[in-house]
């Protein structure tokens, strides 16, 4: 089984037997090959009525909640990572939600999509219009992500919040790191993977 | 009468009795000497028996699950939408089994039944029964059949909670425990909702004390009264307001007290239908087993140390207006089966139906649910 690229960057970043919890679980790919490649216990929230129905067949913990409802019916640490994949930019409150799953996890895996691109910033600057790539396909008035940030915005708020950064992965929309990347990661990446802990 | 019997349906069923002389000790600390069990059961046990499928009745139902019991019945049973050849529960691959729990009144050993020791029938002097009592009369049933594990158990409601008290009572007995539009217990709402419907029953000149068969009468106004009200609890407002809206009988209004709003001649329908084929005294005792249950209070009212001795997976599933069910029930249920470190699926169908929306066959929840067996069947190689 492969995975798509961002995945695989995320399942090496869980130990094996872990008790994972994915906000956004899709259709439960990442969360599949980790209980069969890493025997790890997983629960996934999902609220896309067609992905439970695949994470169902996939014979995956699936669970339909709603992640502006925030995560206080978890017990405390009752996770060892906690995976949110490009949803951190679309939930109402993403600070607090960060808390949350620091709060039930011991570590917690992000990606979202960058805003400093440059292209993001290219397309703002050249156009004067709210910037639209195949990252970020949509309008500003039917958008998901309302809480678009950089790194550097996503980092900052890190350090308030104390927040340890264990490991970070710059990529390209097709999931590629680059030499260029890894020297200017808030002008040239596209997505990153953030592995933090409190 | 259906004109064909549809393809789907698992046809014309003959329901069976198994008779029972081991005594039952229930939880109330009484004794049932001897009773009987009546059920029905559709497809094909296996060899090994492996595919055997327990579906728990709610407050109103019965054994008669699926199918017809005759040419000439105008609906088939309460589960019909989900249990035959193709269906959720598929019976080209599953052998159902659904019983008439102790304590009814549709052929197994009730309150109608006649007591050996006085030659009448029991009515209130009928034993109360518990949740767990069912589960422990439906493990006999299961033993009878030479059925050691059955891989699911699966209820709605009160049914759901029977579901629950399976994977508590008998870890070792079920693969996979399917609990929809139910809770962990009653709220005091709940139980109060209950207690109207009792009173009702109870206040009614013709219950004589629970001995009213031998009188030859039944409290049909009490029992009514009762069924309409609990019947108002399993719809919601929006489902209501869709289906009669304010519209009336006639046109114009006639200043009287006998039903004017489609509503309310609605109710009476079904309160008229219920107190016709529903034992009073079986009602009350099923809204007492479903106020009692609570198997959590076993273990210091903490749900995840109760769940933690099960060892099925499980689905759970809500309904968006069911207030007497309400999702964060379920969601009570699914938080305790995480906490404890279970298999767990859970989904919040969106539905107008309210309570009763479990019984009926909502797209979402049909293909969900259809998954759901799917994967029991790839699971245990069925």
């Amino acid at each position: 089984m492969s995975l798509r690229s961002d995945l695989n960057i995320i399942q090496n970043w869980v130990a094996p037997l872990s008790q994972v919890l994915d906000l956004g679980c899709g259709q439960g790919e990442l969360l599949s090959f980790l209980k069969e490649n890493k025997d790890c216990k997983t629960y996934g929230l999902e609220i896309n009525e067609d992905s439970i129905v695949s994470c169902v067949e996939k014979g995956i913990n699936v669970i339909e909640h709603d992640l502006n409802d925030g995560l206080k019916h978890f017990n405390d640490a009752s996770f060892d990572t906690v995976i949110m994949t490009q949803a951190l930019q679309a939930v109402d409150r993403p600070d607090v939600l960060l808390d949350d799953m620091l709060r039930v996890g011991k570590e917690a895996i992000i990606t979202f999509p960058n805003f400093g691109y440059w292209r993001t910033r290219f397309f703002l600057m050249y156009n004067g219009r709210m910037p639209m790539s195949k990252t970020l396909p949509y309008n500003w008035f039917d958008t998901p992500n309302i809480h678009m940030c950089t790194f550097h915005d996503f980092e900052k708020l890190c350090r308030t919040k104390n927040l340890t950064i264990l490991e970070r992965t710059v990529v390209d929309n097709h999931h590629q790191e680059s030499l260029a990347i890894r020297l200017w990661p808030n002008l040239l990446g596209e997505i990153a993977i953030y592995r933090v802990t409190r | 009468m259906p004109q064909n019997i549809p393809a789907d349906s698992v046809g014309v069923i003959t329901p069976q009795v198994a008779t029972f002389d081991e005594p039952l000790k229930l939880r109330s600390g009484k004794t049932l000497q001897s009773y009987q069990l009546t059920y029905e059961s559709y497809g094909t046990l296996n060899i090994d028996k492996s595919n055997a499928i327990l579906i728990c009745h709610a407050l109103s139902g019965d054994h008669h699950a699926a199918g017809f019991h005759s040419l000439e019945d105008k609906k088939p049973g309460w589960w019909d939408a989900c249990i035959g050849p193709g269906k959720v529960i598929d019976t080209n691959k599953f052998f159902v089994l659904c019983l008439n729990n102790l304590g009814g009144c549709g052929g197994s050993t009730g309150p109608t039944t006649i007591n050996p020791d006085t030659q009448k029938p029991f009515g209130s002097d009928f034993p109360m029964v518990r949740v767990r009592d069912w589960v422990e009369s439906q493990a006999r049933l299961a033993d009878r059949l030479g059925i050691d594990k059955f891989a699911a158990v699966i209820g709605g409601s009160l049914g759901g909670m029977q579901a629950m008290r399976w994977a508590i009572q008998y870890p070792d007995r079920l693969h996979f425990c399917a609990v929809i539009a139910s809770a962990p217990k009653l709220s005091a709402q709940n139980i109060a909702f209950n207690e109207v419907a009792r009173n009702a029953i109870i206040k009614d000149p013709n219950f004589h004390d629970g001995h009213f068969i031998e009188k030859g009468v039944i409290p049909k106004t009490g029992l009514m009264q009762a069924r309409m009200l609990a019947h108002l609890t399993y719809l919601s407002d929006d489902g209501l307001g869709e289906k009669f809206g304010r519209t009336m009988q006639n046109d114009e209004v006639n200043y009287s007290y006998s039903p004017e709003f489609q509503i309310e001649s609605y109710l009476h329908y079904q309160g008229e239908k219920f107190s016709n084929s529903f034992d009073a005294n079986t009602y009350l005792l099923m809204t007492k087993a479903l106020d009692y249950f609570d198997p959590a209070q076993y273990t210091d009212h903490d749900l995840t140390k109760c769940l933690s001795v099960a060892k099925c997976k499980f689905f759970v599933v809500s309904f968006t207006t069911d207030w007497r069910f309400s999702p964060e029930r379920s969601e009570e249920i699914v938080d305790a089966l995480i906490a404890a470190n279970k298999d767990v699926c859970y989904a919040r169908i969106e539905s107008e139906k309210g309570h009763d929306a479990f019984l009926i066959p909502i797209p979402r929840y049909i293909k969900l649910f259809g998954a759901y067996m799917d994967r029991v069947r790839l699971e245990l190689n069925l």
